[in-house]
């Protein structure tokens, strides 16, 4: 690719597609270009990735929550379960996926079992403080009353931690859409691969870079405010206090 | 579910902590007669608290028995035992995420009340604890410490109980409102004739707002059970006239009123005068302010009903 130049014209790398003023130049947001690439590039790229972050914060929270059931109904299991899910987070991404692959290939599987894993340090904690939080007066008025261990979960303590896990879930989200993106490393898949494609053009493609960067940024403070919404919304009380 | 007040029976009932030596409570026998409140009173580590969780237990027994109305709290299923009994604690323990009327509502949910019941319920046990029921939607961090104890006592009230069971519910609220609620609770309990059990560490709150008086010594030992006014005429023994107080004397002229008294016809002229349901200590307490040796008692209406001397108060 060395010697090569926007000036000379002919589109050699796809991506640049017949180039504008702008594009010749090197533009940081060439809107003919976001709207040429929109359908082949940019939206199934979004589409993708939103996709790797749902199943990603899905797959974990499921686990998180099972294991944040053992960790809170018996004590002893709490210590090793989150030094597991703190050992995962602390592994590199990068050398997680690599780790992976020759298990499961070059494969969307990889990246999502990747994903998943950093999920559950931020999930299991947060499920488990929120649980644990719930103070000692309201067990006991619970117990009281005569509601059963599992009515006393489902009706008192669940809802309480809700606040504590609906903020995991926000932090758990935001930080996968941010790693999402190095998933690209591995295969072009999700907004990534747009990334990646423009820091490896000689020049650094700056179209490219900043509409896929700034879709992922976008994508990420819209999925914090609509949690944060869903928070406000299912927990009118705990802004009360 | 039950609704009547219910006889509550403590048999030779004992608790002791798994590794202690000595009992937290120590075959305790006494019986609370169906409508009556019992004020459990004594030091900490006399075993009152332990002793009321007892009854629901929430500690359960190591020997004797506790019955209500004739039936071993020991043959119930021990859920079904808890939601027929009220309970009320110092901390109150409101549900956070729950409105007053979802507080309220809690123990009739688990019997499957239906939504219009709760709500029908839920204003009208408001109404009687003496909040409006716009207080119905509000969140109980919106409401102040004498609120939520009110709320807490609505949400034992819900279900109709035969028996309370109340842990130092006033203990943690200030002077003013703790003696309003004290009044207040008495006034309800007029109307609506529970048996309770009321835990205290303060004697001047037991003899306000107990039928009887349990006092319980250090080991969880009965140390007397009777009224308030025998324990402070006879306490049984050193130790409850030491608990009671020096001034025992003085309560106990508390508990009794002017209208009480067997007056002699008035003769006097320029007395001062006091309504009959001025409490002894009170009118004592004018005759020696105003140093005077008699008063005239007189009637609602205001009219004389007779003399009281200083004698008959002492007497």
């Amino acid at each position: 690719m060395t010697g090569w130049r926007l000036a000379d014209g002919g589109p050699v790398i796809p991506n640049f597609g017949h180039g504008s003023e702008c594009l010749r130049d090197n533009g940081w947001l060439c809107t003919s270009w976001v709207r040429q690439h929109w359908g082949d590039i940019l939206q199934p790229a979004l589409v993708q990735h939103i996709e790797l972050t749902l199943i990603a914060v899905g797959i974990g929270f499921a686990i998180a929550f099972l294991l944040a059931l053992v960790g809170f109904r018996w004590r002893v299991f709490d210590p090793p379960l989150g030094a597991f899910t703190d050992i995962l987070y602390t592994i590199p991404s990068i050398a997680l996926y690599q780790l992976l692959v020759p298990v499961t290939g070059l494969t969307v599987t990889t990246i999502e079992i990747a994903l998943v894993s950093y999920t559950l340090f931020v999930l299991y904690r947060n499920i488990v403080a929120g649980l644990r939080a719930v103070p000692p007066e309201v067990l006991e008025s619970a117990r009281g009353m005569g509601l059963t261990r599992r009515q006393t979960f489902l009706r008192v303590e669940l809802p309480l931690a809700a606040p504590a896990i609906l903020a995991g879930l926000r932090v758990a989200t935001v930080a996968t859409i941010s790693i999402a993106t190095v998933a690209a490393f591995l295969i072009y898949y999700g907004l990534g691969g747009p990334i990646f494609d423009a820091l490896g053009q000689p020049d650094i493609f700056r179209t490219e870079l900043l509409a896929s960067g700034g879709l992922a940024i976008l994508l990420a403070l819209s999925a914090d405010a609509l949690l944060a919404l869903l928070q406000r919304a299912l927990t009118p009380w705990s802004r009360l206090r | 579910m039950r609704t009547e007040a219910a006889e509550l029976v403590f048999d030779e009932a004992t608790k002791v902590y798994p590794g202690r030596e000595s009992a937290a409570v120590d075959h305790l026998s006494l019986t609370v007669p169906a409508g009556e409140i019992c004020v459990l009173v004594g030091p900490s580590g006399g075993g009152k608290t332990t002793a009321l969780k007892l009854v629901n237990r929430l500690i359960p027994l190591t020997g004797g028995d506790i019955r209500i109305d004739g039936t071993s709290i020991l043959e119930q299923d021990v859920a079904e035992l808890r939601r027929s009994i009220g309970y009320v604690i110092q901390q109150v323990g409101l549900f956070p995420h729950m409105t007053v009327e979802g507080n309220i509502g809690t123990v009739p949910r688990l019997y499957r009340r239906p939504r219009s019941w709760i709500k029908a319920r839920s204003a009208e046990l408001l109404e009687l604890v003496g909040l409006d029921p716009s207080y119905a939607k509000r969140f109980p961090a919106q409401l102040s410490g004498g609120e939520r104890q009110r709320v807490g006592l609505a949400r034992a009230l819900a279900a109709n109980p035969p028996l309370m069971l109340m842990d130092e519910p006033f203990g943690a609220i200030d002077p003013i409102v703790r003696a309003r609620l004290q009044d207040e609770f008495l006034r309800l309990q007029k109307e609506i004739r529970k048996t309770v059990v009321f835990v205290t560490h303060d004697v001047d709150e037991a003899i306000k707002v107990g039928d009887r008086i349990a006092i319980l010594r250090e080991g969880g030992r009965l140390a007397q059970y009777d009224t308030p006014q025998q324990i402070l005429e006879h306490p049984a023994d050193e130790f409850v006239a030491e608990f009671v107080g020096r001034d025992r004397a003085l309560k106990a002229l508390a508990l009794r009123t002017l209208g009480e008294l067997e007056l002699s016809p008035a003769t006097e002229d320029g007395l001062p005068r006091l309504p009959a349901d001025t409490s002894l200590r009170d009118a004592l307490a004018l005759l020696v302010a105003e140093r005077r040796n008699a008063l005239l008692v007189i009637g609602a209406d205001g009219a004389p009903l007779g003399v009281a001397t200083r004698e008959d108060l002492l007497a």
